[in-house]
């Protein structure tokens, strides 16, 4: 299946695109990070909670395809 | 009335909505980037009680995008600076400025004041302080955080809804993130997310509209983008923070950044409620006694915390700056907060003092 994968904040730094398209013969969402985290090296020391289809999701959560999002905590103010 | 004649006119506000907003009191955190035009709306809204708090002083760096400040301020306390702007502003309500750091041995107190608290920090240790205070005390929260051309805004702890930890359980790693000033930041965008959270703020006062609750809106200021994602309640991760409520009080902030803790002497000789630390071993010379100072040797420090009064500002100064600077950096790490190294030397401190004071007699 195809995911639009959106990224924020710093995750962009790592990624260098706010947005692209994977595909991933589906499972959890937790596959999908493995697929990132291959293809980012950076990726593993970022701190971010992931939302599927805009609602938070965790790492056992089937992947539904469509729209998955990378959101790293901000602090500045 | 005038005053706020154009909220009285839409039938949502009325003069019960207005009357609402007047009983109102809400506590912000940081009067920064966010803080500014959070204290800016609620003030002219009339919002009736405001407390501000911030232990920070207004910089030349901040006047980019901190629009309650100007030049006059630079060197000011930051929550008193904006009391004094936002008096001007609005001189029907009441504004508390609490010159000070945020921390848990005051939290719980302060937030009890209050209805809604507003987060406008600046770093992590702060916002999950503040977040768990919230829990704790059971308060709505509005949160705003930024980061470069990016925003994020929720309201966190209403009506049941999730807190801060159920979207970020635990604080990132150390250095993970950014924290402080130590990044760039798009001057207007905090005056966009300061923005939406007064907005928040105010709707959970008169109880109108959809309050961002359980969602947790994204801002991209350059592609002018809007994610709302949906945050569910932790139960558990809640149950957590209350259950460690009875050492709450007993945590200390170590707050991760070096920003603002050097100073001029210049800049600090007319502060009130101050007190000057001379860290240097007891026979170095020449001694600073043109100043009421406390001598607590930089070697020795670890014995005599007990000296150090919480309430004062602390300055700390050596021969040339250097070990005061350590002497600063060792005692945030004990949660010793309001601790300040003056970048100058015993010398130059005393040469500084001996013109102020030839002026001084020059002038009578």
């Amino acid at each position: 299946m195809y995911i639009t994968v959106k990224y924020f904040g710093q995750i962009v730094e790592v990624t260098n695109t706010q947005e692209e398209t994977i595909e991933v013969a589906g499972g959890h969402v937790s596959d999908l990070v493995e697929v990132l985290n291959s293809k980012y090296d950076q990726l593993e020391n970022k701190d971010f909670q992931i939302a599927q289809n805009q609602e938070l999701v965790s790492l056992e959560t089937e992947l539904t395809g469509l729209e998955i999002a990378l959101l790293p905590p901000f602090a500045g103010g | 009335m005038s005053r706020y004649n154009r909220h009285i006119i839409l039938s949502e506000i009325g003069p019960e909505g207005q009357d609402k907003l007047s009983k109102a009191k809400v506590l912000v955190i940081g009067a920064g980037g966010l803080g500014c035009p959070i204290l800016q709306y609620l003030t002219a809204a009339g919002v009736g009680t405001i407390g501000i708090i911030d232990f920070d002083k207004v910089e030349l760096s901040n006047l980019q995008r901190q629009v309650l400040f100007g030049t006059s301020s630079l060197g000011e306390n930051k929550a008193i600076a904006a009391k004094n702007r936002l008096e001007d502003l609005n001189s029907d309500i009441e504004i508390e400025a609490y010159p000070e750091a945020l921390t848990y041995q005051n939290a719980l107190e302060l937030f009890n004041q209050y209805d809604i608290i507003v987060d406008g920090s600046d770093n992590f240790e702060t916002r999950y302080l503040v977040n768990d205070a919230c829990i704790i005390t059971k308060k709505p929260l509005v949160f705003g955080a930024i980061y470069k051309f990016e925003g994020q805004v929720s309201v966190f702890n209403y009506n049941n809804g999730p807190s801060y930890r159920c979207l970020f359980p635990k604080p990132p790693k150390k250095d993970a993130v950014p924290n402080c000033s130590e990044i760039g930041v798009l001057g207007v965008l905090p005056g966009i997310i300061g923005s939406m959270q007064a907005n928040e703020i105010i709707k959970l006062i008169l109880g109108i509209g959809d309050v961002l609750s359980g969602k947790f809106l994204c801002y991209n200021a350059l592609l002018n983008q809007t994610s709302t994602l949906k945050i569910n309640r932790n139960d558990a991760v809640i149950s957590e923070v209350l259950n460690r409520q009875s050492t709450f009080g007993k945590r200390t902030l170590k707050i991760n950044c070096e920003t603002n803790d050097i100073v001029s002497i210049q800049d600090i000789i007319n502060n009130e409620n101050i007190q000057f630390i001379d860290i240097r071993e007891t026979h170095e010379a020449p001694k600073v006694d043109e100043l009421s100072v406390k001598n607590i040797p930089l070697s020795s420090i670890q014995n005599h915390l007990e000296q150090l009064n919480n309430d004062k500002a602390k300055y700390f100064f050596c021969q040339s700056g250097t070990r005061s600077k350590r002497a600063v950096v060792y005692l945030k790490e004990q949660g010793i907060i309001n601790c300040y190294s003056i970048e100058e030397g015993a010398l130059e401190i005393k040469n500084y003092l001996k013109e102020q004071f030839k002026e001084k007699t020059n002038v009578r």
